[in-house]
């Protein structure tokens, strides 16, 4: 907590524990069972959110897509527990967790859904394309790979200055890494030696296409070295392998080893999006280890262990939804952009604008 | 003394690493001894050590990192090796520079010199002007100095601004073009300029483009003909004002340009001038374009490709007689 407290000071993005108060330890140097519990905490978050903008997609509340994370969010958390105020996050598709651990407020997501014009992106963006650059969290763009040599940028930026301590982690799905843009990205990030952690989840589907169709290698954490970067291989559905895996990446790449690649394996245990039922994957995936839900397995081992109480975890769970129902009433009063108020204006120099009278 | 556009480039950008620790270079070759494949930031690393960074060929991880840095608070320039290259960067441009103020409110002032334009020899894919495609996408500022002086002052005004910018210097002028001195301040980022007086028609232009297009009002001059050649400097924002009072004066419009016909800062021209000045128009407005094939290698073909002094002459002569 002492710490989290701490990273809030500066930002407009609080960083805190899951529940208001008396969350567990958000300390990197944490105990191992503070640290799950509080990893695990994040994730039943991300999955009580998700699944409430599931439901509010399916009622047509919310307009576009909805892209959720399920399967992979002890991935994701721990892409967003260790790092601190003054590192840089460029999350990606499927990181709820992983931006809520990073301080992102539930609200951010909730008006960014609903469109709200108090939100971060003021219904010029949606779903997923949202961030707070002047906060460390890049706005992802669709383009798949594009964030990677941005995210070098945003490091090399700091070295200018003469910070030091200092990291980026930036996400990525298996699909994205066959992108033109990704090699570059991997390949300047290793030429610039930036302290920077690539975190890739292979979770067996681009949209609809398998693995056998995006890549021909044995295994994608062998081209780490063939970049520069360390790469390590990871079981994305144990969330003590996640933290020790990323957490120990971000702490090498901080201690300016090489830049990092870790490649996690999952099952997207959902479709691409809402509007898509994954029909196409094949029973017999749905069986393999890869494919075990993270969240049910990190819940079994803080029951077999004993780390919480029955009724803890209940209240967990309780406080979970209620956040969740407060940050989407919140985004449901929000006024919503309106065109004939809207500043249309794609540059900050505003005597630059162009202007094409017969527009207007 | 005597400058030229290339010097006056390396001289601005001399001046931006002096003034302003924000401002770094990165590009192909850009560092080292070699100073970039036109000798735009010869001597630059040395001067400035560490702020003059030779990159890999990766155009998109270039400005992509460009952008990154911007968004932290630093300026950089990027050196593309030829403007034609930058097709690799297009998304970096478009998508993530040109979206990104609109989209978080924060904006990324990035600089991204594209060396552009024709020079015989050079062939389809070192020859190119994409100052149009450019202009075609929200977010983004685009400048095209057709002079030493405007080199200079608009490549110091493109890193002041906190917008992205793509600044397209012409190969053709960086050696062609000399001049004196150059100047403490230029016209207003935007402001078309008035590159010659006429009151019988008015062609509008920019980049290398202008220096044909003054070439043949000198050839009109002779026989009695004065054109007035107005120089657009930005293509974006488009001074439409100084263009519709130019027209106002002639009544006659030509559009001279150097890139492909299809769309573009020409017919962007013509429609703006059509839809809101059609009363000042004594006859159609006509354009000037390079022609609708990939850019030719030999200069018999190049020469012939786009637009010269002599074919903006016979269209004047045209555009007059109607
Ligand atoms: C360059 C690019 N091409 C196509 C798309 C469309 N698209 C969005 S997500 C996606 C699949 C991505 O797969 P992967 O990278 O494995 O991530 P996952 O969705 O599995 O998390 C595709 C094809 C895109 N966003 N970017
Ligand atoms: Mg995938």
């Amino acid at each position: 907590m002492l710490q989290a407290a701490q990273r809030t000071t500066k930002t407009k993005m609080k960083k805190r524990a899951p529940a208001a108060v008396g969350g567990a330890a958000a300390d990197t140097t944490a105990p191992p069972h503070e640290r799950f519990l509080e990893a695990f905490r994040w994730m039943l978050l991300a999955r009580t959110l998700e699944e409430k903008l599931v439901s509010l997609y399916r009622g047509g509340q919310i307009t576009g897509g909805v892209y959720i994370g399920k399967g992979q969010e002890a991935v994701s958390v721990a892409c967003g527990l260790f790092l601190e105020k003054g590192d840089i996050f460029a999350p990606l598709i499927r990181d709820q967790a992983g931006r809520s651990a990073f301080g992102e407020p539930l609200v951010d997501v909730t008006r960014t859904y609903l469109g709200s014009r108090l939100g971060p992106m003021r219904g010029r963006d949606g779903n997923i394309h949202r961030g707070h650059p002047r906060d460390n969290e890049l706005a992802m763009i669709s383009h798949l790979g594009a964030m990677v040599s941005v995210t070098v940028g945003t490091l090399m930026a700091k070295r200018f200055r003469g910070e030091k301590n200092f990291v980026g982690l930036t996400c990525i799905g298996e699909g994205g890494m066959q992108a033109g843009a990704f090699h570059e990205g991997m390949n300047i990030a290793a030429v610039e030696q930036v302290p920077l952690v690539i975190v890739a989840t292979n979770n067996h589907y681009a949209y609809s296409t398998p693995n056998d169709r995006e890549f021909a290698c044995d295994d994608l954490v062998e081209r780490a070295i063939g970049y520069g970067f360390e790469g390590y291989a990871l079981d994305g559905t144990d969330l003590s392998a996640c933290l020790d895996v990323i957490g120990g990446a971000v702490k090498r790449a901080r201690a300016g080893r090489p830049p990092q690649l870790v490649v996690a394996s999952v099952l997207r245990l959902s479709g691409h999006g809402e509007h898509d039922d994954a029909s196409y994957v094949p029973a017999e995936m749905k069986r393999q280890p890869f494919a075990r839900d993270c969240l049910k397995l990190a819940e079994q081992t803080i029951i077999k262990s004993n780390l919480l109480d029955p009724d803890t975890l209940a209240k967990w769970r309780k406080d979970a939804v209620a956040q969740v129902d407060e940050a989407v009433a919140t985004a449901q009063k929000e006024p919503v952009p309106e065109a004939d108020k809207e500043d249309w204006c794609a540059l900050s120099t505003r005597h630059l604008v162009d202007h094409v009278e017969e527009n207007e | 003394m005597s400058i030229t556009y290339l010097e006056a480039i390396r001289e601005a950008q001399a001046k931006l690493l002096r003034d302003d620790n924000r401002v770094f270079i990165y590009g192909q070759d850009v560092g080292g001894t070699f100073g970039g494949a036109f000798k735009a930031t010869k001597g630059l690393a040395k001067e400035f050590p560490g702020r003059v960074l030779n990159t890999p060929i990766s155009e998109d991880a270039i400005v992509g990192t460009a952008i990154g840095a911007a968004m932290q608070g630093m300026r950089p320039i990027v050196e593309m090796q030829f403007a034609d290259f930058s097709s690799i960067a297009l998304n970096q441009i478009l998508n993530n520079a040109g979206t990104h103020y609109w989209r978080t409110g924060v904006p990324v002032p990035i600089t991204v010199r594209l060396p552009s334009g024709g020079t015989k020899g050079s062939g389809p894919f070192h020859s190119q002007s994409m100052e149009s495609l450019y202009a075609h996408y929200p977010g983004l500022v685009v400048m095209t100095p057709a002079t030493v002086e405007d080199a200079y002052t608009m490549l110091i005004e493109a890193v002041a601004i906190d917008d992205p910018v793509v600044y397209c210097e012409h190969k053709y002028l960086y050696y062609h073009l000399k001049s004196d001195k150059l100047p403490d301040k230029g016209l207003p980022t935007g402001r078309a300029r008035i590159a010659r007086e006429g009151r019988d028609l008015t062609i509008v232009t920019y980049s290398a483009m202008t220096q044909e297009s003054l070439a043949a009002a000198e050839e009109l001059a002779r026989e009695g003909l004065e054109a007035e050649i107005v120089d657009l400097r930005t293509v974006k924002p488009l001074d439409t004002d100084t263009v519709l009072a130019s027209v106002a004066r002639t009544g006659r419009l030509l559009c001279v340009g150097e890139s492909f016909p299809w769309g573009g800062t020409t017919a962007e021209v013509i429609a703006r001038v059509t839809s809101q000045g059609f009363h000042l128009l004594d006859a159609a407005p006509q354009r000037l374009n390079a022609k609708d094939t990939p850019i030719p290698y030999h200069p018999n073909l190049w020469s012939a490709h786009r637009p010269n002094a002599k074919n903006i002459v016979a269209k004047a002569r045209a555009l007059l007689r109607e």
